[in-house]
């Protein structure tokens, strides 16, 4: 459970470029969610996701996981690390060692784990991101786009974090590499039942497709925390906030405006299908 | 954090100094630090101390600006002082015993330290008003244009003002990469604070080899904008800003040829 | 504008050669807007590079304006024809400070500084960046940077202007303003636009749709037309629009809707039509 209680944050006090990036923040994430965090760019998304694993300590405010307040000035930064791993967005960008099988166990290394432990978890996180096991002594330079960015979450998932962060995961990625990130991510949240997913992204698209649970951020501020329809279903609110909503929710909120009696809650296009679908036929039954 | 240096940094403006040919500019402000190291009164640190005054006024640059750029100097700062202190030899105002050593403050000591402190607070003040006041790429064009008659002798002047320009341009942007690379690295439990200076060094891999990999990917995606923009090296390039002198200009030179006469009249006098 | 004629490109020697580009026949017309879509590896960004001369062929010809793109006494000429705006804002920025940063391509080409003051202040106007002119980029949002980059190569005064993912790293908000400004351009100036992207939404907006695929041109038509057959353009790894896909799977159910929809206007008023 991770509960962050009045949490504000401000960038640089008392210097010129003093910046206040969040404000009385307040939220739950229970156990095994699958949360999204949503918000336009500097919106402060990025800031709160780093107080989630004490890189950024709050100007005031509190975080606790498991019960354990993380700003604690005595709290052990080691294990709260290893409880919640964050993969930055373009990851493949901190790839640095020699070979795959030695990037993926920067981690688990730096834990302080012995060698046979380590293969253990190096070898279950590439196979939770779909990666080559003869591929592990290659250099991660030599890899494609794609693969370079499976590397990096093996990275991280080699922790076995309870709470996994992913900051845009899908950046720059094409329709199909797309697709296989966010497939890869669904089903690692499924299989451990136990782990809590939270991803950051500008993307509606990509969060009505996984996330159970959204937190909209709006200029430093919640601006809206609940389940997947209760927020798409406030479409207007969404894109007055620069957040570009999926086109079926635009085509939803279109037909009501026309006066078509929907429910304004369908934001995927299997939904959306079966909706009209049956709109369609009741009207055949009338004629 | 590592985003906030101020090396690089302009502040747009319209004071004289703002207005002066970036190659007179960046003439005054050596022909400045050659001044510092020359003078050796009270009374010429007392007329330097006033005209880096008046020059920090009329730049209308906010001094707590200006002052920042000393901070990264610290130390370096501090060191000299204190090496002088100690090693000047002349009449002992204090002594320290530790074991069989001797310690002994000066009173030429205190004196030269305090005089070459001076002098290095100057030094980057000068600079950084020439910095903060001139826009880059008026600084390299102007270095570039001071370098020009050296190519007879093959100095390559306009690579290395573009290089200057390129490495300006992209000191934020790698600035910010390194931050974000190493909390990437740090939420995978690296640790960059802790440990021997061996064990900090070795730590450094993990963010100095992504450093190094993204700055040779931008600058072959740069080498390739450039080249679909038609660069093709210094020959028959123009430039959208002319460097022209102008009555500032003028009145630079009127004003460092009154502070070199009076510098000089106090070296006589005092 | 652009022609290739059996244009090939070929990477690795010998027995490990391979083509990227195979054989390829292409017209693009002058003042058309054409997107060109590709997953990524498709081969599209180094077709791209073949239009303005950073790539030359291996095989075939390039004309851009009717001008042999390997013709090295013509290359700069190209290049001011054919400008070029890349994926990443931060890598294709050389100076430090906005204006600088649009003065450079006319620098480079020798113009004269009266003239290039006036292309700056121009071209800045048009992507409506006039007031960051002494920014620094690395104070700009993304979007604001791609507009930058556009406006430094409107300053050769192309008449063609290839755009290699430009919204690729850009958040909702900076894409739209990207292709609002790339529109604009197309429409009102009548530039000739290539759009090389993998976002369906930004290839709708185009008159003509190319999809490249392991080097090939699959499909080349209008994006009504291409959308429609849903099931090849999935097959080259890529989506179509969202509502493109409903319509799809409505008229798979057996529901009497136009296949040819592709933004969310055309159809609310097709659904509508046939429930009201």
């Amino acid at each position: 459970m991770i509960r962050v209680k009045n949490l504000s944050y401000i960038y640089q006090p008392g210097m010129p470029f003093e910046n206040q990036a969040l404000y009385d923040i307040n939220f739950e994430i229970p156990d095994g969610d699958f949360a999204a965090i949503i918000g336009h760019t500097g919106s402060g998304k990025s800031t709160l996701i780093q107080h989630l694993n004490a890189l950024i300590r709050p100007t005031s405010g509190s975080i606790e996981i498991d019960g354990e307040n993380i700003c604690d000035k005595s709290a052990d930064l080691k294990s709260i690390r290893s409880k919640v791993g964050i993969v930055f967005q373009y990851p493949e960008y901190q790839l640095f060692e020699e070979t795959v099988y030695r990037d993926i166990a920067f981690g688990p290394k730096n834990m302080g784990l012995d060698e046979a432990e380590i293969k253990d978890r190096v070898y279950e996180a590439i196979k939770l991101v779909d990666f080559p096991e003869e591929l592990l002594e290659k250099s991660p330079f030599e890899l494609s786009g794609g693969q370079k960015r499976r590397v990096a979450i093996a990275g991280v998932l080699s922790m076995r974090p309870k709470v996994l962060i992913l900051d845009e995961p899908t950046a720059g990625l094409d329709p199909h590499g797309r697709d296989e990130i966010l497939g890869q991510i669904d089903r690692m949240h499924k299989e451990n039942a136990g782990m809590t997913v939270i991803f950051v992204s500008h993307s509606m698209e990509d969060v009505a497709r996984l996330a159970k649970h959204i937190i909209v951020l709006n200029h430093g501020r919640v601006a809206m925390d609940g389940e997947v329809a209760d927020i798409f279903a406030r479409g207007e609110e969404l894109e007055k906030m620069g957040l570009s909503v999926p086109q079926i929710t635009q085509l939803t909120r279109e037909l009501i405006a026309r006066g078509i009696n929907i429910r304004p809650d369908i934001y995927t296009v299997d939904f959306a299908k079966n909706i009209y679908k049956e709109l369609f036929c009741a009207r055949e039954e009338k004629k | 954090m590592i985003k906030d240096i101020t090396i690089g940094q302009y502040i747009a403006g319209n004071s004289p100094i703002h207005k002066m040919d970036a190659r007179i500019k960046i003439l005054c402000a050596f022909y400045f630090i050659v001044l510092l190291f020359v003078i050796r009164n009270p009374v010429q640190y007392a007329v330097i101390t006033l005209f880096i005054a008046f020059m920090v006024k009329l730049s209308g640059v906010a001094l707590k600006f200006i002052l920042r750029g000393l901070k990264p100097m610290l130390f370096i700062l501090l060191f000299t002082v204190i090496i002088n202190i100690f090693m000047t030899p002349g009449e002992p105002i204090f002594e320290l015993d530790i074991f069989s050593w001797t310690l002994s403050i000066t009173k030429e000591g205190v004196v030269t330290g305090i005089y070459m402190l001076l002098r290095l607070i100057y030094l980057v003040i000068g600079t950084s008003i020439l910095t903060l006041t001139t826009s880059p790429l008026m600084l390299t064009d102007g270095i570039e244009k001071i370098l020009s008659p050296f190519r007879v002798i093959k100095v390559p002047a306009h690579e290395i003002a573009m290089m200057m320009t390129i490495a300006i341009r992209f000191i934020p942007t790698l600035a910010e990469e390194a931050d974000k690379i190493m909390k990437a690295q740090t939420a995978r439990g690296a640790d960059f604070e802790s440990g021997s200076i061996m064990r900090r060094a070795k730590a450094m891999i993990p963010l100095l080899v992504p450093l190094f990999v993204s700055a040779f990917r931008r600058a072959d995606e740069l080498a390739v904008a450039m080249d679909a923009r038609c660069y093709h090296g210094g020959k028959n390039r123009t430039r959208m800003k002319q460097m022209k002198m102008s009555r500032y200009d003028i009145y630079a030179g009127i004003v460092f040829f009154v502070l070199s006469a009076i510098l000089a009249i106090a070296m006589i006098a005092f | 504008m652009i022609k290739t004629e059996n244009l090939s490109c070929a990477y690795g020697e010998d027995e490990d050669k391979y083509l990227v580009i195979k054989d390829l026949n292409l017209h693009i017309e002058r003042g058309s807007f054409t997107a060109v879509l590709g997953h990524n590896g498709s081969g599209k960004s180094t077709l791209a590079k073949h239009f303005n001369g950073i790539l030359l062929p291996s095989g075939g010809k390039v004309y851009v304006d009717g001008l042999d793109t390997s013709d090295e006494n013509m290359i700069f000429k190209i290049r001011s024809l054919a400008g070029m705006v890349f994926q990443n804002p931060d890598n294709q920025m050389v100076a430090a400070m906005v204006e600088d940063e649009v003065a450079f391509a006319p620098e480079n080409l020798g113009v004269d500084p009266a003239e290039i003051r006036r292309r700056v202040d121009r071209c800045l106007e048009i992507v409506n960046m006039t007031k960051f002119a002494k920014t620094a980029p690395s104070r700009l949002s993304g979007g604001q940077k791609q507009r930058v980059a556009i406006a430094a190569v409107l300053a050769m005064e192309p008449e063609c202007i290839i755009l290699d993912e430009p919204t690729a790293m850009l958040d909702p908000s900076g894409r739209q303003e990207v292709i609002r400004t790339i529109k604009m351009l197309n429409k009102t100036k009548g530039m000739t636009v290539v759009l090389i992207t993998h976002y369906m939404e930004e290839a709708a907006e185009a008159d003509r749709v190319i999809v490249f695929d392991k080097g090939e041109i699959v499909m080349d038509d209008t994006p009504k037309k291409v959308f429609s057959q849903t099931e090849k353009v999935k097959a080259t790894g890529l989506d179509v629009p969202q509502v493109t896909e409903l319509v799809h799977a409505l008229r798979k159910e057996g529901i009497d809707l136009p296949e040819d929809i592709i933004n969310v206007q055309e159809c609310a008023d097709a659904i509508f039509e046939r429930l009201k």
